[in-house]
């Protein structure tokens, strides 16, 4: 109806970063920072699990910047006027697997040291080219990067290495790693193989690695850990009919704190009466591998999970299988939760709700809110209550999308029971990618935006295991796919689900979005460009041909100067004002 | 939980800047054609690194066939009635083995022998009296079905399954072409004998759905000739044209490949230079919304009758 999000001034974002925290409105105020007041002495320094809690400005302390999942930073020196001067600061080139295979950083740093750890033989992963696909933490001046059974150090300055870390896997789905999380002087990345690695940011030496899932049962880990005061919260992956959970780690100890199954497990379990009995349940899924965002006023750590399996053949599974594809609460400091809203009921298309949901403070029929919203792979957006869970919309955002008929009462999307696979095929929009996927979206408390990339498609989806007890896993099925239907980068007002504006990429979409108050969207196009768009309206203002951006940008303030950082595969690109 | 390109089809034309479309959470399956590989984009990953399937229940070193036929024949005695033929689960309620958390956990009959003695008589699974050594040929035989299983969590192959997808009314499909695709095609003219050179329903239906041949398929050619490529038309200030093929177009490049003579790039600015594409397939996919599946399968239903 009204765009009302308005919240945050523009005498607030030119006001200096520092006084904001706990004066932005539309910003959690920061927690007491116990933990640190209670650490050792040789803890001190390093990342303060404060500082994340203060909105997104100098550094990028955590997965998304801050707590919020908005990936919008205060820093304005790069506007809408100025970012035409953008231009490139540096290139570093990183270089994954052990010394032997060139370990030694091609950016410069000549010499790096290379910490060498793990279970494994490092038969599997070694020699592999590095992919940044996640997000890169900026503390002090210094850059923290990963990908699987790697972590690098680069000074933020010109991206020369400081240290390499190389981890011997035991094997698994080497897919990605998302980033890492820090408390202090220390880093926690999650390997493919399943254990949680902690180092010492100061000398890539590692600290411990404990197990987070069962690698016998094809467990693959990839979120980046989420740290909130003493809590470091994990996740992992299953293709193969496994539960999925979201646990908590001691950051000093690396001892279990509470651990948070996303599917019943046991008789009596809240959301069994979704299953049509406890095994299916418990072969259900519902995977945890998308970092999710945190309220410091509920203290509510709010994700979405992961597709129910198995994932195309639904006949074993009938009913709406909770918690699956489901936006979901927990009390960070118990593993309680405190209420949850499902984005796919039912899914029979692998199509995850893990993406990275948006704490928003926005104004509906007249009374200000404290939303969450989240755009799903499945082509809908929703936004609730992030306090109660309450639904306020649901909206198709994407363009073609057909599974769904209509909305239940609660605003849950029904699916039509006609476009699972079947065996002459099932024309199905979004194709299995989905609309949007794990790179993040942004909003812009500025301009009231959510921001998204909107990939459309058909697939044909055939069924080739028609058993009737289900196949396994992702099989089942074979997909045709027709083409891309068009790609852009969309503004939903997330208070409404009304569509503010379109961008058509021309030659394909591209991923992950930075939005900062400098009123600009980041964002890489399918066609190699890194490109900036004004958040207004989606005009294309700056663009560097350097490859397609295989993360999110980010942005942070060094000596004075706001860097934008994007990366191409093995490779940063640091850009600032000149 | 995995990350698909969506530009198979459409996105052949610009494979060469299409590169990557970001990451996925597990890896795509290996596309079924070269043309199909470039449509899906450099940098999607294959199964993982260093090998394929890096699972513990695929790294096991092969197991002595003659055990594993051991194994087997004690299973089909004893096992099969519950857990199924495939291992999957039968009627009579026996659990699916192949994701069985005591199978994928179990290294040599360790985990499996004492239920096959009786550890879960209370949850309905009976006891047996097998040696030890028969329990562990028969936990040889299920390792060794597993070390098969692709990727993805899905089921190892089994005997192949012949489906017949042709289940539309050929009648309504005829109906349907001349009142939606007659002002365009004929089935005595272009697609005269369609079927004679698309044998396989399912090619014919992807195909014919997709508005021509190419993108990700299911491993068998379609054949249908050659592929018609985007072109566009490129208007100057001065009213000179250049049309070739499309090579690249985005917000601010477009590349032309000539007929004769070396690619040309025009900077874009909004809309300046004209910039007019050609896409022979963009009339089928714009119908894709309004198809029903009902539609799709009677239209195959009658195309396979244009021998």
């Amino acid at each position: 109806m009204t765009l009302k999000t308005l919240i945050l001034t523009t005498s607030l974002v030119a006001a200096p970063v520092a006084l904001l925290a706990g004066q932005n409105p539309s910003a959690p105020a920061p927690a007491q920072p116990t933990a640190a007041a209670a650490l050792p002495p040789g803890n001190q320094g390093g990342l303060n699990p404060a500082d994340i809690y203060k909105p997104l400005a100098d550094e990028w302390p955590t997965y998304s910047g801050d707590y919020t999942g908005r990936r919008y930073s205060l820093l304005t020196q790069v506007d809408r006027e100025s970012v035409k001067h953008l231009s490139l600061a540096w290139v570093g080139s990183i270089t994954a697997g052990q010394p032997a295979a060139g370990g030694f950083g091609r950016g410069g740093g000549g010499g790096a040291p290379t910490i060498v750890g793990g279970e494994g033989t490092g038969e599997f992963g070694n020699g592999s080219a590095a992919n940044i696909k996640g997000a890169v933490l900026q503390v002090g001046g210094v850059l923290y990067i990963s990908a699987p059974d790697n972590v690098w150090a680069l000074d933020a300055h010109d991206g020369h290495e400081l240290w390499h870390y190389f981890w011997k896997t035991k094997g698994g789905t080497h897919i990605g790693s998302r980033g890492m999380g820090m408390w202090h002087n220390y880093l926690f990345v999650e390997t493919p193989d399943d254990y949680l690695v902690s180092l010492d940011a100061r000398t890539g030496e590692e600290r411990w690695h404990v197990v987070i899932s069962d690698f016998d049962q094809q467990y693959f880990s990839t979120m980046a850990p989420v740290v909130v005061d003493n809590h470091v919260l994990v996740g992992t992956g299953n293709d193969l009919d496994s539960p999925g959970f979201l646990q908590s780690f001691d950051p000093e100890t690396g001892k279990l704190q509470w651990k948070f199954y996303t599917v019943p497990m046991n008789q009596g379990d809240p959301g069994l009466d979704t299953w049509p009995n406890l095994d299916a349940a418990r072969h259900g899924g519902g995977q945890v591998w998308i970092p999710g965002s945190f309220d410091p006023e509920t203290r509510l750590y709010i994700f979405g999970t992961g597709n129910p399996t198995p994932g195309y053949t639904g006949v074993g599974r009938k009913g709406d299988n909770l918690f699956t594809c489901t936006l979901m609460a927990v009390h960070v400091d118990t593993g309680k939760m405190a209420w949850y809203f499902q984005t796919s009921a039912h899914d029979t298309h692998d199509w995850d709700s893990a993406q990275t949901p948006i704490l928003i403070d926005a104004v509906v029929d007249g009374k200000p809110r404290k939303l969450v919203s989240t755009a799903a792979r499945n082509g809908y957006f929703f936004t609730v209550d992030r306090v109660t869970g309450e639904h306020v919309v649901t909206t198709r955002y994407g363009s073609t999308t057909n599974w769904g008929k209509g909305l239940r009462p609660n605003g849950v999307v029904e699916p039509d029971a006609g476009k699972e696979a079947t065996i002459p095929g099932s024309l199905v929009s979004p194709v299995e990618g989905g609309v949007t996927n794990w790179p993040p979206p942004a909003y812009s408390p500025d301009t009231g935006l959510f921001y998204i990339q909107e990939h459309n498609g058909f697939n044909i989806v055939y069924l080739t295991d028609p058993d009737p007890r289900g196949s396994m896993g992702l099989g089942g099925k074979s997909v045709f796919n027709l083409g891309s239907l068009g790609d852009y980068l969309t503004a939903i007002n997330p208070t409404t689900g009304a569509i503010a504006w379109r961008h058509k990429f021309e030659g394909g979409g591209g991923g992950g979005l930075l939005t900062t108050a400098g009123k600009l969207v980041f964002s890489g196009d399918g066609s190699g460009n890194f490109v900036a768009f004004d958040a207004t309206n989606g005009t294309p203002i700056w663009h560097a041909r350097i490859g397609n951006i295989s993360n999110a940008p980010e942005t942070y303030m060094l000596d004075g100067r706001q860097y934008v950082l994007a990366a191409v595969g093995d490779t940063l690109y640091a850009f600032v004002m000149n | 939980m995995r990350f698909k390109i969506g530009l198979a089809v459409a996105g052949t034309f610009l494979a060469a800047s299409i590169a990557v479309r970001l990451g996925a959470q597990a890896p795509p399956a290996p596309p079924a054609t070269p043309a199909a590989a470039a449509g899906q984009g450099a940098g999607r990953g294959g199964r993982g690194r260093g090998g394929p399937a890096t699972f513990p229940a695929q790294q096991r070193a092969a197991a002595d066939p003659a055990i594993v036929a051991r194994g087997k024949g004690i299973y089909e005695i004893n096992c099969r009635a519950c857990h199924g033929p495939d291992l999957r689960g039968g009627d009579q309620g026996g659990p699916n083995l192949l994701r069985s958390q005591v199978v994928l956990g179990d290294q040599d009959g360790e985990l499996i022998a004492p239920i096959v003695h009786g550890a879960r008589a209370d949850k309905g699974m009976p006891a047996f009296t097998l040696s030890d050594d028969d329990v562990k040929a028969v936990a040889t035989y299920i390792h060794d079905v597993l070390r098969s299983a692709r990727g993805q969590g899905a089921p190892p192959p089994g005997p192949p399954v012949v489906l017949n997808i042709v289940v539309g009314n050929a009648q309504a499909g005829q109906a349907y072409f001349q009142s939606k695709c007659s002002a365009c095609h004929s089935a005595t003219g272009d697609l005269a004998g369609l079927a004679s050179r698309i044998p396989d329903p399912v090619d014919l239906q992807n195909t014919w759905v997709a508005g021509g041949q190419g993108g990700r398929g299911r491993g068998r050619g379609a054949g249908a000739g050659a592929e018609t490529p985007v072109t566009a038309t490129v208007t100057l200030p001065s009213g000179q044209t250049v049309e070739g093929r499309l090579v690249r177009i985005d917000d601010f490049i477009v590349t032309i490949d000539p007929p004769n003579g070396l690619e040309r790039t025009f900077e874009r600015h909004g809309d300046l230079p004209k910039v007019e594409v050609h896409d022979p397939r963009a009339p089928h996919r714009d119908l894709l919304p309004t198809y029903t599946d009902k539609d799709i399968h009677d239209v195959t239903a009658y195309l396979v009758t244009l021998k």
